[in-house]
């Protein structure tokens, strides 16, 4: 007789369980369909649809730490648009000192300038987000309220401080040579900023997935997500993985405002609470907590925002709320839900 | 009488007591003890910052819960009472319909935005109306053919409350009683009724219920205390109370625009100053907006100084510039959240039963 092996059975879901998981992913094109219809011009589509990737790719570099810190320790940083700004304005130091390198008509001078500005502003927002970590939000470590009104403080002190290192005004960031004007496919004209932004994000948003997916950290991150207690009583020091997974998403904070910057070719102290705005949205659309939800929130935020835009000048932010609340009642917690209400 | 007034309410400190009354009776007799126009602009912005503060103290001090929106309320009354009286010409009926427009739009907008996301987490709905308030910012800017855009709306109020107007022909204890002077005692008059009326809300039952879902919304709850109406009835409250706010700044300052309302800068300062004077009582609403207020006037004078002192060292003449006072309440009020929680306010009462 030969021996039964007794193993657990998992029951496969069913099929529309799992489908109904995915739905959201299917928003991204039904939005560019839409998109399409409305613009009605194929080349314009193009043209609006990859400036609508860039943005909303460049929001998700921002958005991604954010929303990581948020569901690994409840933590809310208000404050998180400073590392922007801050970011731009380091960014704008670097690029001013290596202007010789970025006017060279040479592209491999140019994205070498690129390279050490974002490396330097990147350490840069990484160190003060350890300080900010250490100041401004251990001490009111699980109280929501003091956090907000915190953190709020450290964006306004961060912003003031700003004004004082770099003075009031605002200042012109220009792209470095080889980023600058567009390429024409077709009748379609497509910045090449943007193409660049668009790969950046890209390649961000897999390296993320893969570190969270496949590694002994991004594990350990993804289970301080879902249940922090017991990560604490596996014995790995759950306040050290917060602190670097904060540091590492005030260095893309950073390398987004950037990018931010280069993209709007204009930088002012107040552009860090001027995109939180849209970041926030982003992570309330996207779930808090979320990298795939974050991802997607972003994309369909940038899309929406470029195509109104070019329909509807006017109401062209008030539609991303507009976006929001429909998302909200379909889904109140947000496309992916990670963190359960605590 | 007076304890009924204050709805039992005691200052319960008699440095505050002192304080409040050296308020109540420089703001009510403002325009006899300190003449000229600067005086009078300073109180009646007082008068109508308590009134706003006092508001959001309903929120964030008594009910626990933090707004970003709390300017949008402000704004929607004050371009409710402008939009009246600059479509319905300068009469009390215009900028009386106007207003009841406003501050009825505000309280439907706020029982929406707290209907849909007061539901989840404190934290959710202070994001939710950080968006909402800058969409809507942004809104009323681009409408420039209703709201005047980034101009705003200059209009003209009814012409018993312009300067042009005299009440009686001689003048009352040196001072000559004209429409401005009337316009700042319908100001002091309406803010210090809200107040009354705002001390009466959280000392009445509902407020008590406010104070434990803010404590402890579960243990409400489970006593048959319905968090989410309760929340949400204090968010329409202080929404329609930051509203009336609104309207009496849009009939004191005759215009009204984006960047007395709705900017964020206002924001920063509603929560400057419901920090420092201390979150969770009335009072520290009113001590907050007066110092506020008063430093916003004159500190920036004084900053002036100091820059000018220390002209010769680079680094701190710019961090001392009148301009950066702004750097210095942050600072302030970080350290305030840190180690005086509860403001001002907390500390004397703190303080006087420390020593009891």
């Amino acid at each position: 007789m030969s021996e039964t092996l007794i193993r657990p059975r998992i029951e496969a879901r069913p099929l529309g369980e799992r489908l109904a998981e995915k739905l959201p992913l299917l928003l991204v094109p039904l939005l560019m369909l839409g998109g399409l219809i409305v613009t009605g011009s194929p080349s314009t589509w193009a043209t609006l649809t990859v400036a609508g990737l860039a943005m909303g790719l460049m929001i998700f570099i921002m958005a991604s730490g954010l929303t990581l810190v948020f569901g690994l320790m409840d933590i809310i940083n208000f404050g998180h648009g400073a590392f922007v700004a801050v970011g731009a304005f380091i960014g704008f130091t670097v690029l001013t000192w290596l202007s010789g390198w970025t006017g060279h008509p040479s592209v491999l001078m140019n994205l070498a300038a690129m390279l050490i500005a974002v490396t330097v502003t990147m350490l840069a927002t990484g160190l003060i987000g350890y300080g900010f970590e250490k100041v401004i939000i251990k001490p009111v470590y699980g109280q929501h309220l003091k956090q907000i009104l915190v953190t709020m403080g450290g964006m306004i002190i961060a912003q003031q401080l700003i004004h004082v290192v770099w003075g009031p005004d605002a200042l012109h960031l220009s792209r470095p040579l080889a980023l600058q004007g567009s390429w024409v496919i077709g009748d379609a004209a497509i910045e090449k900023y943007r193409i660049v932004a668009v790969g950046v994000g890209l390649a961000l948003f897999v390296a993320m997935r893969h570190v969270l997916k496949h590694t002994k950290v991004g594990l350990l991150v993804r289970a301080g997500v879902e249940n922090g207690e017991m990560v604490e009583a596996l014995g790995y020091r759950i306040r050290r993985l917060f602190l670097v997974v904060f540091m590492v998403g005030s260095a893309l904070a950073g390398l987004g405002g950037v990018m931010w910057g280069l993209y709007q070719e204009t930088i002012t102290a107040h552009m860090g609470s001027e995109i939180m705005v849209l970041v926030f949205i982003v992570v309330i659309i996207g779930g808090l907590g979320s990298v795939e939800g974050c991802f997607i929130g972003a994309l369909l935020v940038g899309l929406l925002a470029n195509y109104t835009a070019f329909a509807a000048p006017k109401v062209a932010l008030v539609s991303t709320i507009g976006l929001m609340v429909v998302v909200l009642m379909w889904r109140p917690q947000g496309l992916y839900p990670v963190v359960k209400a605590k | 009488m007076l304890m009924k007034l204050l709805s039992g309410d005691r200052p319960a400190s008699p440095v505050l007591t002192v304080l409040l009354l050296v308020i109540l009776i420089g703001l009510a007799f403002a325009p006899f003890l300190f003449p000229g126009s600067k005086p009078l602009e300073t109180a009646a912005r007082i008068c109508i910052f308590i009134v706003l503060v006092a508001s959001y103290d309903l929120l964030i001090g008594y009910t626990g819960i933090v707004s970003f929106a709390h300017t949008m309320f402000f704004g929607l009354g004050a371009y409710g009472t402008a939009l009246g009286l600059t479509l319905g010409g300068a009469s009390f009926a215009a900028a009386g319909l106007g207003a009841l427009c406003g501050v009825g739009l505000a309280a439907l907008l706020a029982l929406a935005i707290g209907l849909f996301s007061l539901r989840v987490k404190a934290i959710f709905f202070a994001m939710v109306t950080l968006a909402i308030a800058s969409a809507f910012a942004v809104l009323v800017s681009q409408l420039s053919f209703l709201t005047g855009g980034e101009d705003g709306l200059n209009y003209k109020i009814p012409r018993e409350l312009t300067p042009a107007f005299k009440l009686f022909a001689e003048p009352v204890l040196g001072l000559r009683i004209d429409g401005k002077v009337l316009s700042y005692y319908l100001v002091f008059g309406v803010a210090l009724a809200l107040f009354l009326a705002l001390v009466r809300i959280v000392n009445s039952p509902f407020g008590r219920v406010l104070k434990a879902v803010r404590d402890n919304g579960f243990r409400a709850e489970a006593i048959g205390y319905k968090a989410v109406h309760y929340r949400t009835a204090a968010t329409v409250l202080s929404a329609m109370m930051a509203a009336m706010a609104g309207v009496l700044l849009a009939l004191w300052l005759r215009y009204t625009g984006p960047a007395t309302t709705l900017s964020m800068e206002i924001m920063v300062d509603i929560l400057l100053m419901v920090v420092i004077g201390g979150m969770g009582t009335m009072y520290g609403a009113v001590i907050g907006a007066t110092l506020f207020i008063l430093a916003q006037t004159y500190l920036q004078a004084l900053m002036g100084l100091a820059e000018g002192a220390t002209a010769g060292i680079p680094l701190l003449s710019a961090l001392v510039a009148p301009d950066r006072w702004l750097l210095w309440l942050g600072v302030l009020f970080v350290l305030s959240v840190y180690f005086f929680p509860t403001g001002i306010v907390g500390r004397l009462r703190a303080g006087k039963a420390g020593a009891a």
